[in-house]
């Protein structure tokens, strides 16, 4: 035991005499955790529009400001043909290309039914995603409420809005939408005045009511950083021995393989606990990111997620002979963690070969956990599966990195 | 002292560096390991992300909690299961059973039933389904409560006899460039950019490091050599394997992901290396601050990999982001390196549309080469 107390005493001198390292290990993460969750923001709310009027007519005007009224999108060209509308979209000048056809207003009363049509830049599939949802439910809004002043205003001003052919129409929708015609039955009739039955849907957002996509993003973030701050730093760190020949004083003393590595992890594992005790403080302090559940639960996980990725790096480092492999390994490790467990994109839209392949991951475990403890407070039951996951993969890789590991070269 | 950029006193002596560039070759490829490495990462990770990664939301799980039971209920039942946005969850039987559920992350919405639904529906003409999501997901919930709302939309219409509804406006929608809203098209390009990027600045940074941490650099730096044939030399390996990796990602990016280059090769080929050059010259920027091979690497890959990911563009539209954000992501030469490979790869459109960029880039690259050049220091202390 006294061993394992003057190596652990040994790597914390190395690493606290170090203050080049340790400054950037400890400030280069609050720096991106206050800057990153800026960037990383998809409430989709700028979306640039192309608008081709063809109708110039009340409903088109109509339909144009209320597309721009929703805040979602952002009116940034207005062109005379779809193929001007077409090449902004090629220009990355607009996202989206909505056409409004020639006699859109006058179609609409006379055949009953018309086409808008829309083009989408769908290179980005998120954001193509999301602007068709959101065009598709300003349109069903935009047809329900003329659909409403359509039935109320036969009864009251006449023919002011449609052209002749309104009177027809307005029979065959019934008395009783014109009697209730005003304030109550506008929203109650959503919907056509005629008496089919009609359901609604009230949807509630649980966890995240004000969908603020910050509390969804600075968890994962986190793990990203204590991740590539921590975590990989042992691969580093033992390789740097090795390269400085230093390692061969230590392989002749007659310290265990064991103890030799628990006192290379440890010291990361503190600093990985600091660091993600740092990321806390400075998620809730710039994005008012509190936990929800228990923090026990979330330093547990923690030091089960530390104990799986040290292992890694060490796996690393029994594979590499010069610091420039350990990187270019763990470069190759980190990027893969990074794009595929789920802190940008989502791994439930993966085919199942390759969420086979992520549940092996352990960022992508912890993140999950992260997201479950921080936004829904769920506890250690809940997580159940995602601790053993990554106490399992933790074993293998350890266990792996220890019979890799030689004392001798 | 002669500052490396004036060199009056001979001409370029043409052997010299080539033997010089000959030596920092041997150095790359007796490291097999490495090489390996900077050759399988690409391939590997282009492969990976071009075959995984996508944006299509379906399959997703929710659960339904019917306490009506009743035949309407049983067909909008019918309807959510039928759908592929939908994985339909065993029913659950009371609230707490909900909340465990959204806890453990087993579903992602629950649609519920109130008790006498059709009755309701048949007798007031009017129910209401509540549908819960879970919004830790913002994105998620919206896109999937408005697959829900669609759903029951198109069941009212069939309720009100289809065209029964007055004064229909029917979106048409087409999806341009990518209609089967694949992650390829948009991953390729940004991971293109990311590993360029990041391999040429670590590269060049931690090769120059090294030299200065194991001492050889100062047994260069008293040698007759002039400070920019040791920079060029230096450059030279990781130029080309940047250039051999950039061919290989092409190649299989059009066999394998159905990307071919739809615009000229030879105008992506000669933005690609304009940005592989702005890549070396940060790297060579990089290693003059830095003293040890782990600070080199600290800064290069942990420093630089988030911020990169993040302001290229390819993954959070860079328009969303404050003012600040935007401003900062102007000097990310990926980020312009990126809108390249779209226009020129993706769209297919030629020099007159990118020129802009090419500009900025070309800018970058020399600013950056300039700057390193000046600071590259002649002694070590």
């Amino acid at each position: 035991m006294s061993t394992l107390s003057f190596l652990l005493e040994k790597e914390f001198r190395q690493l606290l005499r170090n203050k080049q390292l340790l400054r950037t290990l400890l400030i280069a993460p609050v720096i991106q955790l206050i800057l990153l969750p800026l960037a990383a923001d998809y409430s989709v709310k700028n979306i640039s529009i192309a608008v081709v009027d063809n109708d110039h007519s009340t409903f088109s005007r109509k339909l144009i400001a209320k597309i721009t009224a929703s805040g979602h999108f952002k009116l940034t060209g207005y062109t005379a043909s779809y193929n001007e509308a077409l090449s902004l979209v090629e220009q990355d000048k607009a996202d989206l290309a909505l056409q409004i056809p020639v006699d859109f207003e006058k179609g609409l009363v006379r055949e009953n039914s018309q086409k808008l049509y829309v083009a989408i830049d769908a290179i980005e599939g998120t954001k193509a995603n999301l602007g068709g949802a959101y065009l598709s439910s300003i349109v069903k809004d935009f047809n329900e409420d003329i659909r409403v002043n359509w039935q109320s205003a036969p009864a009251m001003a006449g023919g002011a809005t449609g052209p002749q052919n309104l009177n027809e129409r307005s029979s065959n929708e019934g008395p009783s939408s014109m009697v209730s015609g005003k304030g109550a039955t506008f929203q109650t009739s959503t919907v056509s005045g005629d008496d089919a039955p009609q359901i609604s849907v009230a949807s509630s957002n649980w966890y995240n009511p004000f969908m603020n996509f910050k509390l969804y993003m600075v968890p994962a973030i986190l793990v990203t950083l204590v991740t590539a701050m921590a975590a990989m730093q042992s691969a580093f760190n033992i390789v740097q021995e090795k390269e400085s020949g230093t390692i061969e004083q230590i392989n002749v003393t007659p310290i265990k393989k064991h103890i030799f590595i628990i006192g290379k992890l440890i010291p990361f594992l503190v600093l990985g606990i600091v660091i993600f005790t740092i990321g806390l403080g400075v998620g809730k302090l710039f994005y008012g990111v509190t936990p929800v559940g228990n923090l026990a639960v979330l330093y547990a996980s923690l030091i089960v997620y530390l104990f799986a990725m040290l292992g890694l790096g060490l796996l690393i480092s029994t594979y590499s002979g010069t610091q420039q492999q350990a990187m270019s390994l763990s470069f190759f490790f980190i990027n893969i963690f990074n794009m595929m467990s789920g802190v940008f994109s989502s791994v439930d839209s993966m085919p199942g070969w390759a969420q086979a392949i992520v549940e092996t991951f352990p960022p992508s475990h912890f993140i999950k956990i992260m997201r479950m403890v921080v936004l829904k407070g769920s506890g250690f039951g809940d997580i159940g599966y995602h601790l053993a996951a990554m106490a399992l993969i933790g074993l293998f890789l350890n266990t792996w990195a220890v019979l890799n590991y030689r004392k001798t070269s | 002292m002669s500052w490396p950029g004036t060199l009056n006193v001979k001409p370029i002596n043409m052997k010299q560096l080539l033997i010089f560039i000959r030596k920092e070759f041997l150095h790359v490829f007796r490291d097999r390991k490495t090489l390996l490495m900077l050759f399988g990462l690409p391939i590997a990770q282009i492969v990976l992300f071009g075959f995984a990664l996508s944006n299509e939301i379906k399959d997703s799980k929710i659960v339904v909690a019917d306490y009506s039971k009743d035949a309407v209920t049983r067909q909008i039942i019918n309807k959510i299961a039928s759908s592929k946005y939908f994985d339909l969850e065993q029913s659950l039987q009371s609230a707490t059973q909900l909340e465990t559920a959204f806890k453990k992350g087993t579903i992602k919405m629950a649609v519920i039933f109130p008790e006498n639904f059709g009755n309701d529906l048949i007798h007031t003409g009017k129910a209401t389904i509540q549908v819960i999501a879970d919004a830790s997901d913002p994105n998620l919930a919206t896109t999937i409560t408005n697959y829900i709302t669609q759903i029951i939309t198109d069941y009212n219409a069939q309720l009100g006899n289809n065209s029964g509804q007055p004064l229909q406006i029917v979106p048409e929608v087409q999806m341009l460039y990518n209609p089967e809203l694949r992650g390829a098209p948009n991953f390729v390009p940004g991971v293109m950019a990311l590993v360029l990027m990041l391999v040429c600045t670590m590269m060049t940074s931690v090769a120059i490091v090294k030299e200065k941490e194991l001492g050889t650099m100062e047994i260069l730096l008293v040698s007759p050599f002039k400070t920019i044939y040791i920079i060029i030399a230096k450059l030279a390996p990781n130029l080309i394997i940047s250039v051999i990796n950039l061919f290989i990602i092409l190649i299989l990016s059009s066999v394998f992901l159905d990307l071919p280059v739809k615009g000229s090769v030879l105008l992506l080929v000669f933005d690609s290396i304009l940005f592989i050059l702005t890549s070396l010259s940060i790297g060579l920027l990089l290693s003059i601050s830095a003293k040890t091979q782990q600070a080199a690497m600290m800064g290069s890959l942990m420093g630089m990999m988030l911020p990169t990911m993040l302001l290229t563009g390819f993954l959070f539209p860079i328009e969303n982001m404050p003012l600040a954000m935007q401003w900062l992501s102007n000097i990310v030469p990926s980020r312009w390196y990126f809108i390249i490979i779209k226009k020129v790869m993706l769209k297919g459109l030629g020099f007159s549309s990118v020129w802009k960029e090419t500009l900025i880039l070309s800018g970058m690259c020399l600013l950056l080469f300039a700057i390193s050049l000046r600071r590259f220091k002649i002694r070590l202390q």
